[in-house]
């Protein structure tokens, strides 16, 4: 087996690539009815490419992620990319055999096409006449992205949370071309309590006063208040109590005593101030509603098996792994299995490991040797496996 | 031939006596599958299509390493996940005495297989008797390595005791193997006095009709 974590190196400098995906001239149709014409995808990737183009691997983001999974943009770059600890020569996504892409997705900000966009067709950012997405559509661009860089089958993907939802989206939408895909704090589809975090998310953008029904791109007052409460909101939804409890318990913020004012005293506001006030200067507002609908649409049994998870999962043809954490209360193990269950009644080829951690759903993005072991002996199987052939 | 190569006592491991056991091509489901190393052998051997269910995580990623479909949950919370008659055996390898609910477990089984395969440590084994007897302790054997206060046997039973179980519960024994551990952790099966003489009891059962 490989070796298990970090240590080794690093995925070294990277940078992120702009591809203007290829379209008929009346631009991609999507599933809301409506069309987009030229579209941007932002992407990174990392290794080699083999001659027979069977070795790459997609990586999927989470709601607010980007393209940056690995490595640092300069020498300087103290920041390394989001899922570091994963990929890299030697790391569970090893570098030295696979060749790993991740393109950012349709309706974000950072790169690829989005609400903050310029509209061809106006000149001006499209705010609220950007389309309505779906995950199907994210999948669907990234399946185009994918042929423009020459890469048709994929060894293997993985995704956390919303990126797990397009995981799942790319076995039922493309089976033939996936051969296995990992699938991590995610789920078949968003229960009502996932979609009620989401409009209080949304709520707090729209009811800002700067947010002017989307068009506040070029002007200085931007609904940052509502975009930092919706992350404060999101944030608490992906930590768990007891990681909360370890980190700030009832601690006050550089006092011994309580002030009796309403300043963030508690370590855990300052926190989540902080949190929300780091999150406006990389994400746009119109970005979140965008992409958080999207997540709120998405039901893959509705999709694919007429409202039967079992039938839709009929369609996957990927041998696949399901991880869920412990103490994730947004996507819940019995989610996961609720999946499994139905790729199993297919005789799917399926495996479902439930990483023991405090850390709540943010778990797949905090350094684990365990969640590295289970990513590296799966992939390590196929690739002894495809070494055998 | 199996029942040959039994009759003439020819030694075997306790996972070629499972392998053994086993219809070519049929589909398996192995309760607390370990490392898989079973598993491996009748995908192998026997071409079933197999999966797993285990519990500890080590074990998990042993099994996933392998290649092999695992679930990691709990035996003991059911099958309620599984649709009836989905498999064609499920196997509780060795792994009977140690769970809460073994009747429970059963029953699941011969829901959602057509047929179980159970093994377990016998404790009417001479050697667990006369422990008890002679010494007035609680008896250690090679199956029973464990002293009273960290064995996770917590249901311990004999050959009988099974025997007896599943004519209570209507349940059908299509083949019994009783076993004792030879040389090198080697098997020989035992025809006379089982319950006296094996260490280890293995049954094939399915539900009666």
């Amino acid at each position: 087996m490989t070796p298990i974590i970090d240590e080794s190196g690093s995925a070294g400098i990277v940078k992120t690539s702009i591809l203007s995906l290829s379209l008929p001239p009346e631009g991609l149709l999507l599933e809301c009815g409506r069309t987009l014409g030229a579209i941007n995808i932002a992407y990174e990737t990392y290794g080699e490419l083999t001659p027979e183009r069977d070795n790459a691997i997609l990586v999927l983001h989470a709601l607010t992620g980007d393209a940056h999974v690995a490595g640092c943009h300069t020498p300087e770059d103290k920041k390394n990319g989001w899922w570091d600890f994963m990929i890299g020569p030697g790391k569970a996504f090893d570098t030295n055999r696979y060749f790993v892409v991740c393109t950012n997705i349709i309706g974000g900000c950072q790169g690829s096409t989005g609400p903050a966009s310029i509209n061809p067709a106006s000149g001006r950012p499209y705010g609220m006449t950007f389309p309505m997405l779906t995950i199907g559509d994210m999948v669907k661009v990234q399946k185009m992205a994918l042929a423009q860089l020459g890469i048709t089958q994929l060894f293997s993907m993985v995704g956390g949370s919303m990126g797990g939802m397009q995981v799942l989206e790319w076995i039922l939408r493309y089976p033939e071309m996936v051969r296995s895909a990992i699938m991590i704090a995610s789920t078949p589809k968003c229960s009502a309590q996932s979609i009620a975090f989401n409009e209080v998310g949304r709520q707090a953008i729209i009811t800002d006063p700067h947010w002017r029904n989307g068009e506040y791109y070029g002007s200085s007052a931007k609904p940052e208040t509502g975009l930092a409460i919706a992350r404060m909101i999101g944030h608490i939804t992906y930590l768990s109590e007891q990681s909360m409890n370890q980190k700030f318990g009832r601690r006050l913020q550089k006092r011994e005593e309580y002030s009796y004012e309403f300043t963030g005293e508690f370590e855990v506001e300052s926190y989540l101030h902080y949190q929300g006030l780091r999150f406006v200067q990389r994400f746009d507002a119109n970005s979140y509603l965008y992409l958080t609908k999207a997540m709120d649409y998405y039901d893959a049994a509705a999709d694919w098996g007429k409202g039967n998870l079992e039938a839709a999962c009929s369609r996957v043809k990927a041998k696949t792994l399901v991880m869920s954490f412990t103490s994730d209360w947004l996507f819940p193990s019995h989610q996961s299995k609720e999946l499994v269950k139905a790729l199993r009644q297919n005789n799917a080829d399926v495996s479902y490991v439930e990483l023991d951690s405090d850390y709540g759903h943010d778990a797949f993005l905090i350094p684990s040797a365990t969640l590295s072991r289970v990513v590296d002996s799966f992939l390590d199987n196929l690739y002894q496996e495809g070494e055998a052939e | 031939m199996i029942q040959k190569r039994l009759r003439e006592n020819i030694l075997l491991s306790d996972y070629d006596m499972v392998v053994s056991l086993v219809e070519t091509g049929s589909r398996v489901l192995d309760l607390g599958c370990g490392d898989g190393a079973l598993l491996s052998r009748l995908i192998a051997e026997k071409q079933v299509k197999g999966m797993g269910v285990e519990i500890q995580q080590d074990a998990v990623i042993a099994c996933i390493h392998k290649g092999l479909s695992v679930f990691q949950g709990d035996i003991d919370a059911g099958l309620a996940d599984y649709g009836n008659a989905s498999y064609d055996y499920v196997i509780l390898n060795q792994t009977l005495q140690a769970i809460h609910h073994p009747d429970f477990v059963i029953e699941e089984m011969l829901r959602v297989g057509r047929r179980a395969i159970v093994s377990f440590p016998n404790f009417g084994y001479w050697l667990v008797r006369a422990q008890l007897l002679v010494k007035g302790r609680m008896p250690q054997t090679v199956k029973l390595p464990f002293f009273w206060y960290n064995t996770p046997n917590i249901h311990l039973l004999t050959i009988r005791d099974f025997e007896g179980f599943c004519s209570k519960r209507s349940i059908t024994i299509l083949k019994q193997v009783s076993l004792c551990g030879g040389r090198q952790g080697r098997l020989k099966t035992i025809r006379l006095f089982p319950n006296l003489l094996a260490d280890e009891g293995l049954f094939v059962i399915t539900r009666s009709p």
